[in-house]
Parts: structure tokens; C-alpha cells; sequence
């Protein structure tokens, strides 16, 4: 009688801190929402939509690199891909309403991604990277051969065109509320794909891929598909890039952009599902203001300084070490 | 005169020769990454910076002391071997242990770090550094003009991955390193000082990208960036010879080089891109690379 | 008759202010963003010594202009076409940005140009190379002040030719830069009765040419024409003087070369190679006299990039002089009105499409025993009149001009 009415007890508490937390978590995300959707009125659009557009990037590369343990160092070649692709399609077809632009970019990079994750998906670690780099390059030499992408001078005046045919995405609220819908879209779609079985899978090829295989999971499968929807959504936020800034370039395209999304992820922590969003925030926003600042001539050496920095001190990223502090101190 | 693909035979004999040297270039840079990654599993990404540091100490020692090639080619190295030292003590083995790619990583960043800096104090558009006397001018091999700088690198450049190689695997001290770097605790009890080990093995292998860059300053515009595009090319030669493996670095390096070269002849505008079709054909039927252990 | 003079002076004064408000300066400052690589392949051109040039061009014209003052704000552009267009958004929209100033990466300055279109804010491009820049991506709100490819070619290619360089071996970069200046090349060469026996494209970048030369002295052509730029170039002469290009009695031309890539050779290795510039700081006692005030300043010699962000600025400020204003219609239009006649240019004429047009001047780099110091490196061959030399308005793309 004692004892049942304890046990009982007890399990109302953890309902009831379950119930809590479960709040907390919607009361912030809410929170979250507000913020993104009140943001334009505050900073400028343009530079909120980089932001959201790097951040998907970050978020593309980290379902591969923090959730499946795969560090590509190509994908670079992905956002250029959509970029290049929307960017072309959108200038030569002047009838085509914006959102479809953005998803031929999207299947461009998928179908790219498609053919990377072939080539390289059973090398292992450091192979494995390496391969997708020279892939990438690969990729980097096809665009600066290419008469369509305007080679060094890349492609301009990209029409941003109406959405649906309806809505005019000159406007940048109007395009800033279509990026952010669209990347809150992706965040929840890699949030669903992380807790599902599916992703539960992917997390333990990371963890240990010898036993995944004994488990009798067709890893390379998983593998591939994790890769490929790394490289869609990768492609989506190049096909978004290029409507917001109106261009399309080879930086996009340059291997120190694979290099620069690794960055990102780490700072902001990888494996997790805010962290490269946090990440993305952070290195754009560092590298926009002190290029602008006194210590304008020193951003590589400081974006460097970054790096080492997390990569000794807080490998688990921004996120990763708020969790810890919280689980530690809190929890 | 005789041709091959349209190309006359002369051409083709000289390209084959620029392409080994090239390729024994290609060779001594790969070289230090492999006996960095093979004897202390990190993969330096700050090697294209070191062999930039090589060629521009060089060159600054020279301008500011008057120090001439024959002792720069031996302090240099040294300088940046003992810099490297430093990186392997205050950084690299913060992180002994965790996952290579964090030394990857942090290495990139070290790159970043030591580039931006020299950009800010040197400009980019290069040091000048004169050629010294007794290598200017060349010979006629009736094939072609053949420097006599470019003869001088290819021997430099095969007598150094020579000399490694048989140190590290025909030596005593060769074996104390490789068991050192496999089983550290062993050779601790032995009493061999693992650490102070490990550390040279890094600056050794820093240092013979340094090396590699005062044989490049003579040659090559000497600027804060030069590492930055060589450095890619160079992982591709090591991940093709397999990472780690001495020999394979060597052999794969000449390779390349005249892969490169008969490219640079058929099908220039490949030239950069033929390394990177290597080396995704060869992983694609040797995932160890070439000369690798299969993992 | 006191209502009446009340009534008219009103009258007036009212006239006076809304033509006042019309030629005003905004917010009583004229503000000057200055946008360049700061820290990759291009910093050396104009980089922060051109921001020193900009501010030598502000102290210069007193400081201030018609009593208001003149600002500067300054970024690096990564040689990024988003990281610029942020800025430049931010510059226009928010901070009152007027002009600006300096962009080297022609990526960077067509994106640029396109923001300033929107915005109606005027654009100085001193750096860039591109001559689509005044061609197929000319806009109303930008001018291209010091150099373009087309000039370059021309300059250098009819120079040589004319002295009997007939036979052409080119080794061209392998990108749009490249394959322009290439094409501007075989037509001049071609023009002139010259003839391109062979043309290899080699990657870019590319740190050993080797092969390429090699492949150029096998051609047994008079000339070996250099089509590329920076590290690539300077790597291309220092191969061709080791393998001895010039000693088996080719010559060497280089299309586009600037002052600091032939510091970095040195007269020893860079020594005959004729080239095309629209500057050089030691051409006569005005520049001579600027140079040493940017060398007190900087450290270093001036490249013309330098010289045209000190003389493109201080047109600018004249022309917001006197038109009283700093809208950039209007001051566009004073500037193309007002010939350019100062320590840069002789004549200059800034035309409807933006590109402004002067003199330009066919260099050879001498021979160590000439030269006396450290930055006495060209003599300057001959003027190349500006109507020769750019590219005529009859073959122009631009829109703003009628064809």
C-alpha cells in the first residue's frame, strides 16, 4: 500500500517534469518562431535570409556529418549546384514561376549527390572525405569551364520572379517569409528524420558500423540515402542563395566553402540539431562585421583562430557544451 | 620527325622529363604528410603552409642577413621543423587520441592562422628571390633546355625521399619509431621518450615540406598563398599512394607528376583536374589507395 | 507694395530651397564606402593602400566639400560577390552611403554595380580588369576608371606586332578573363597581319609552367604572348627566363601585368617584356611628386590601380562641388561632362557607358643595369592615344547605348 502509492508518486513527478520539459521545449521553440518571424523588422531582410540560407546549408551537411558520422568535404559542389542550376533556369526562362526554379536547383543537387554518394560511399573516414573532395573538384572544374555560369564573373541579375506566380518576391519580406517557411520546412523534416527509426539506424552506424552490419541493416543503403538528402537540401539552400543575393558565383563552388560548412557545424555542434543553425549564425555574422570592422584585414586569421579554439576547447560546439552545462548543473 | 597523337616525338621525351620532375616535387612534399599520417595518424592540412613558410624564410632570411641558398637550405627546414615542434606540443596533443579528423581540422585552422597572417605583413604578389650564380643557364639535350636548377631538384628531391625511406624502414631508429608511435606504452617502459618522439617525428615531417619549399623558391612566385592549391594536390598523390605508406608517397608522387605532364601535352585545360579522376578511379577499385593496408 | 514684396521674396526664397533640396547633399555628409580585397589573391592592387590613396584624395580636396564632410567607411570583399552585396546593401540603405569606391574581382563589382542600379548610388570601379563591365553589364550608376582588358591587348599585341613579332604562341588562362583577353589578342594580331600559330589553356591557377613553356619554344613562334594575370603570369616569366625564352630569341608580352607582379620578379628576371599600362608613377614630376607622397605614406610605389582611386575621388568631389549635390545622376553627369585633366589622366573622357577613356602607355620593364632602384622598373615605349585604344562605342553591348 505504502509502496505503490510511492511508486505511484514518483511516476506522477516524472509525468509531471516530463509534461514540464515538453513545455519548456514549446514554450522556446515558440519563442524561437516569434523572434524569426518579427527579425525583418529589426535587421536588414537580406542579411537575415544569408543567414537562414547558410544555416540550412550547415543543417544539410550536419545530418551527414553529426547524425551519420560521414565528414564530406565536398559539399560545396552541392550548393553550387543548386545555385548555378535555379540561377540558369529562372534567367533564361523568363515564364517560370520561382519555386519551380528552386526545385529543378534541388533535384540537380540531389541527382549530383546521387552519383558522389556512389563513388564514395563505402570508402571509410579520412578516404571518405577525401574522395568527396575530389569529386567536388571535379565539380569546381566543370563550372569554371562552363559558359553558363559567366566563369569569375559569375552569374547576375538572377529575376527573383513570383512565387507561385503570385507573389512577388522583389519584396524582401515577402522573401524572407518564403525562406524562412521553407527552411523551418527542412529543419522539422531533419528533426523527423533524426528521431525516427531511420535516423536512430543512422546513429548507430555512427556509433559503430561493424555491429550495425551484424544487426543486419543494408548500411551502405542507409548510407546512400542519408548522403543524398544531405545533398537536396544542401542544393536547396544554394537554389535559395542565388534568388535572394540575385547571383550565382564560384565561391559557392570553392573547396574553402566544404571547409567553411565543417566550421559551422563544429562551432555552433555537430550532431546536434540547433547547433549548426547557432554555427551558421555565428560564422556569418563575424565574418560580416569584422570585414567591416577594425580588424577588417584579419578575418581568415581569426576565423582560423576559431577553429583551433573549438577544436581544442570545445569540441562539442556552442550547443553541445550548453547541453553539457545544463545536464551537469541542472539536470 | 616521328610523331605520337599528333605530338612529335621530341615534345613527348620532354614533357616526360618535365613530368618527372615534377613528379619527384610532387614526391618530397607527399612524402612529409606520409610519415605524419602513416607514424602519427594526423592528418596535417597545415602541410601547403609549411612548405609556403619553407620558401618564404628563405627568402626573407636572405633579405634581411644575406644567408644564401646552400644555408637556407638547411635552416630553413630547421626553423620550420622547430615550429612545427611547437604546434605538435601546445595543440596536436591536446587532442592525441580523438578521432583524426580533428586533427584535420585544427590544422586547417593553423593554416588559416599562419597565412593570414604573413598576407598582412608580406602582400601577395610575391617576394623576389634571384636564382644563385652556379645554377643559371642550362644544357641542350637536343630534346630540350634543360635547366640546370630542374636537374639539381630532381636530384635533391630523390636523394631526401630516398634517405627517408630507408631511415624510417631500414633503420633502428626507424623501427623504435614506428613501434613508438604503435605502442607507445611499451616503448615508454623501455624507456624511450615517447612524447619527445612524436613531437620530431611532426617536425620532421614539417620540415621536409620546408625543404621542399626553399628547393621551390628559385622557381615559383614565393607568396603567403602558395601552399593553399599545392596543398590539395599533394593529399590527392598521398591518398592515391595510400595513406601512410612511405613508398607509396614517393612512387605515386613521380607518378603524378608525369600523369600531369602528358596531360599538360594532350589536354592542357585537364591538367589540374586529371589528379582528381586518379584518384576517384583508384579508390573506386582500391579503397586503401594504392600501396595502402587494406582497412 | 509691403504685402507684395513679402509675397515675392517668399516666392523666391521657396524657389531657392526646393531647387536647394533638389542639389542638396544628403544628410550633410558625403560619405565614400571603399570596397576591396583585403586579404586574398587581389590586396596587393589596391587593397589597403588604396584606401590610403582615397583618404591622400579627401585631405587633398580640404576635407570637406562645399562645407560638408566627407566620410569614409571600408570593408573587405572576400572577393565575394554575396559577402560585397550585403555590405554595399547595408552602405546604401541604411548608412547614407554615396559612392563607392575601389572593387578588384569583377564578380564583385557587377554585383556591386547591380545594387547601386537599384539604389541609385554611384559605383567608381578602379581595380577590375573585366571590359564586360562597361559592355554587357553597363549600368547608369557605375564608371570604370583606370584599365580594361581591351586596351591591354590592344596596346601590347600592335605594339609587338608592328615591330615584327608576327608569329603568336599564346598560353591563356582557362577562364572567361583568359579566353576574353585571348580573343582580343588573336583579333589585333590578325588585324595587324600577324598570324597565332598555336594557344594552349592551362588551368587556373597553375604554379608550374614548365610544360607550357616548353610547348611554347617547341612552336618555334616569334612571340609568346602571356594571357593570364597575377601569380599565374608572374610564375609563367619566371619559367620562361629559366628554360631561356628570350635567349633562343622569342619574346616575351605580357597582357596584363601590374606594377607590384614586376617588383615581385625583379629587373633581372622580368627584364624586356613589353607591356600595357595606364600609369606609372614615374612618367613626369606630377606623379612623380603624388608617389612620393603615397610612398611616405604606404611604403611602396603606387600602382595605377592606386593613382585611379586618388584621381577618380577627386573628380568625384569636384563634381559634388559643383553641382552642390550628391545625387548620382547628377554628379555622373558633371563628371562625363568635365574633361580629366590631372597627375593619372591627360584628357580623360569619361563616356556614356561608363568607361573613361584616356591615354594609356606602352611600357618595356628594364634591364637591371638601368634600372636604379628597387621601383625603377619601366620605360615607357610610347602614348597610345585613348581613341585607340578602348574599345569604340560602335561595338559597345551596352545598353545605355544606342546601336
Amino acid at each position: 500500500m505504502d509502496q505503490s502509492a510511492k511508486i505511484a508518486d514518483i511516476h506522477k513527478s516524472i509525468v509531471k517534469e516530463q509534461a514540464a520539459q515538453e513545455r519548456k521545449r514549446l514554450m522556446l521553440n515558440a519563442g524561437l518562431l516569434l523572434l524569426l518571424l518579427a527579425a525583418p523588422f529589426a535587421i536588414y531582410p537580406v542579411f537575415l535570409m544569408k543567414i537562414l540560407c547558410f544555416a540550412l546549408f550547415a543543417v544539410a551537411f550536419n545530418l551527414l556529418f553529426g547524425f551519420t558520422g560521414l565528414l564530406s568535404f565536398g559539399h560545396a559542389a552541392f550548393l553550387a549546384a543548386g545555385g548555378y542550376t535555379t540561377g540558369y533556369l529562372l534567367s533564361n526562362y523568363s515564364g517560370l514561376s520561382t519555386e519551380l526554379g528552386i526545385i529543378a536547383g534541388t533535384l540537380a543537387a540531389t541527382f549530383l549527390g546521387f552519383g558522389f554518394a556512389l563513388l564514395s560511399i563505402r570508402r571509410q573516414g579520412i578516404y571518405f572525405a577525401m574522395v568527396t573532395l575530389a569529386l567536388a573538384q571535379l565539380v569546381f572544374f566543370f563550372f569554371v569551364q562552363s559558359e553558363f555560369t559567366g566563369g569569375e564573373d559569375g552569374m547576375h541579375g538572377i529575376p527573383r520572379g513570383h512565387l507561385l506566380g503570385v507573389i512577388d518576391l522583389e519584396n524582401n519580406l515577402s522573401m524572407y517569409y518564403f525562406v524562412l517557411a521553407v527552411f523551418i520546412g527542412c529543419y522539422l523534416l531533419v528533426q523527423r528524420i533524426v528521431s525516427s527509426p531511420y535516423g536512430q539506424v543512422l546513429k548507430a552506424i555512427k556509433q559503430n558500423e561493424p555491429r550495425a552490419v551484424s544487426l543486419g541493416y543494408n548500411v551502405d543503403r542507409y548510407k546512400v540515402l542519408a548522403f543524398v538528402i544531405s545533398a537536396a537540401l544542401a542544393g536547396l539552400a544554394g537554389s535559395m542563395k542565388s534568388v535572394v543575393f540575385q547571383l550565382a558565383s564560384l565561391n559557392d563552388a570553392h573547396w574553402h566553402m566544404s571547409g567553411e560548412v565543417i566550421l559551422m557545424t563544429l562551432v555552433g555542434g555537430m550532431g546536434t540539431l540547433l547547433g549548426p543553425v547557432i554555427g551558421a549564425t555565428f560564422v556569418v555574422n563575424i565574418e560580416y562585421h569584422l570585414s567591416q570592422g577594425p580588424l577588417r584585414d584579419w578575418v581568415d586569421p581569426i576565423l582560423g583562430g576559431v577553429f583551433v579554439i573549438t577544436v581544442l576547447a570545445f569540441r562539442s560546439g556552442i550547443v553541445g557544451e550548453i547541453q553539457k552545462f545544463i545536464r551537469k548543473n541542472i539536470g | 620527325m616521328s610523331m605520337i597523337f599528333g605530338v612529335p616525338l621530341a615534345v613527348l621525351s620532354g614533357q616526360l622529363l618535365i613530368g618527372i620532375i615534377n613528379g619527384a616535387f610532387y614526391a618530397l612534399l607527399s612524402l612529409g604528410l606520409a610519415v605524419i599520417f602513416g607514424l602519427l595518424k594526423i592528418i596535417n592540412f597545415a602541410h601547403g603552409a609549411m612548405y609556403m613558410l619553407g620558401a618564404m624564410v628563405t627568402v626573407l632570411m636572405f633579405n634581411a642577413l644575406g644567408v644564401n641558398y646552400w644555408v637556407a637550405l638547411f635552416m630553413a627546414p630547421l626553423l620550420v621543423g622547430a615550429f612545427g615542434v611547437v604546434i605538435e606540443y601546445f595543440l596536436l596533443r591536446r587532442i592525441a587520441g580523438q578521432d583524426h579528423i580533428y586533427s584535420l581540422l585544427l590544422t586547417f585552422g593553423v593554416a588559416l592562422i599562419i597565412q593570414g597572417v604573413l598576407i598582412n605583413w608580406f602582400g601577395v604578389s610575391g617576394l623576389r628571390y634571384t636564382m644563385p650564380d652556379m645554377f643559371k643557364g642550362g644544357i641542350n639535350l637536343g630534346f630540350m633546355f634543360m635547366p640546370y636548377y630542374r636537374a639539381w631538384v630532381i636530384v635533391a628531391a630523390l636523394l631526401v625521399c630516398f634517405g627517408t625511406w630507408f631511415v624510417i624502414e631500414k633503420t633502428k631508429l626507424g623501427a623504435y619509431l614506428r613501434a613508438g608511435t604503435e605502442d607507445s606504452q611499451l616503448m615508454q617502459g623501455f624507456g624511450i621518450n615517447v612524447p619527445l618522439l612524436i613531437s620530431l617525428t611532426y617536425g620532421f615531417g614539417v620540415a621536409l615540406a620546408a625543404f621542399a619549399g626553399v628547393l621551390a623558391a628559385p622557381i615559383y612566385s614565393v607568396t603567403p598563398v602558395m601552399g593553399s592549391t599545392t596543398l590539395i594536390v599533394v593529399f590527392a598523390v598521398v591518398v592515391i599512394g595510400g595513406m601512410g605508406s612511405i613508398g607509396g608517397a614517393i612512387i605515386t608522387g613521380i607518378l603524378m607528376g608525369v600523369i600531369e605532364g602528358l596531360t599538360k601535352t594532350f589536354y592542357p585545360p585537364a591538367s589540374s583536374a586529371v589528379i582528381f579522376l586518379v584518384m576517384v578511379l583508384v579508390l573506386m577499385f582500391r579503397p586503401s589507395g594504392l600501396f595502402g593496408k587494406e582497412a | 507694395m509691403t504685402m507684395m514684396k513679402k509675397l515675392l521674396t517668399s516666392a523666391i526664397a521657396s524657389t531657392l530651397m526646393a531647387s536647394g533640396a533638389q542639389a542638396a547633399i544628403s544628410n550633410d555628409t558625403v560619405k565614400i564606402g571603399y570596397l576591396a580585397d583585403m586579404s586574398g589573391t587581389y590586396r596587393d592592387l589596391a587593397g589597403p593602400n588604396g584606401q590610403s590613396a582615397l583618404e591622400m584624395a579627401i585631405a587633398d580636396f580640404g576635407g570637406s566639400v562645399k562645407g560638408k564632410k566627407i566620410e569614409i567607411v571600408s570593408a573587405d570583399d572576400r572577393n565575394s560577390p554575396d559577402t560585397s552585396s550585403s555590405t554595399v546593401r547595408r552602405w546604401v540603405e541604411n548608412e547614407n552611403v554615396d559612392m563607392v569606391a575601389g572593387m578588384v574581382a569583377s564578380s564583385v563589382s557587377i554585383a556591386v554595380s547591380k545594387i547601386l542600379e537599384e539604389n541609385d548610388k554611384l559605383g567608381i570601379i578602379s581595380g577590375s580588369a573585366a571590359s564586360s563591365i562597361t559592355n554587357e553589364h553597363c549600368t547608369p550608376n557605375h564608371i570604370h576608371y583606370v584599365y580594361d582588358t581591351y586596351p591591354l591587348a590592344n596596346g601590347t599585341a600592335s605594339a609587338v606586332v608592328k615591330e615584327g613579332g608576327k608569329s603568336w604562341y599564346l598560353l591563356t588562362a582557362d577562364y572567361a578573363f583568359g579566353h576574353s583577353l585571348e580573343s582580343d589578342v588573336r583579333r589585333v594580331v590578325e588585324a595587324n597581319g600577324g598570324e597565332v600559330v598555336g594557344a594552349i589553356r592551362h588551368p587556373f591557377p597553375t604554379q608550374d609552367f614548365s610544360s607550357f613553356v616548353l610547348q611554347a619554344q617547341a612552336s618555334g613562334a616569334d612571340v609568346v604572348g602571356l594571357a593570364n594575370a597575377g601569380a599565374d603570369t608572374t610564375n609563367a616569366i619566371t619559367t620562361a627566363s629559366e628554360f631561356g625564352v628570350t635567349q633562343s630569341g622569342q619574346t616575351l608580352a605580357a597582357l596584363l601585368l601590374f606594377l607590384t607582379d614586376v617588383h615581385a620578379l625583379g629587373a633581372q628576371t622580368a627584364q624586356g617584356i613589353q607591356l600595357t599600362t595606364g600609369w606609372y608613377w614615374d612618367m613626369n614630376e606630377e606623379t612623380r611628386e603624388w608617389s612620393d607622397r603615397f610612398m611616405d605614406k604606404t611604403g611602396v610605389r603606387p600602382t595605377m590601380v592606386h593613382a585611379g582611386i586618388y584621381s577618380s575621388t577627386i573628380q568625384y568631389l569636384k563634381a559634388v562641388e559643383a553641382t552642390g549635390s550628391d545625387d548620382a545622376q547628377t554628379v555622373r553627369k558633371q563628371m562625363m561632362d568635365t574633361p580629366i585633366n590631372d597627375m593619372f589622366a591627360k584628357n580623360g573622357k569619361i563616356r556614356i557607358d561608363g568607361r573613361m577613356v584616356h591615354d594609356m602607355y606602352l611600357a618595356e620593364v628594364k634591364t637591371p643595369a638601368e634600372s636604379k632602384n628597387e621601383w625603377d622598373l619601366y620605360k615607357i615605349l610610347r602614348t597610345i592615344p585613348a581613341e585607340e585604344s578602348y574599345r569604340p562605342l560602335s561595338e559597345s553591348k551596352c545598353k545605355l547605348v544606342n546601336n
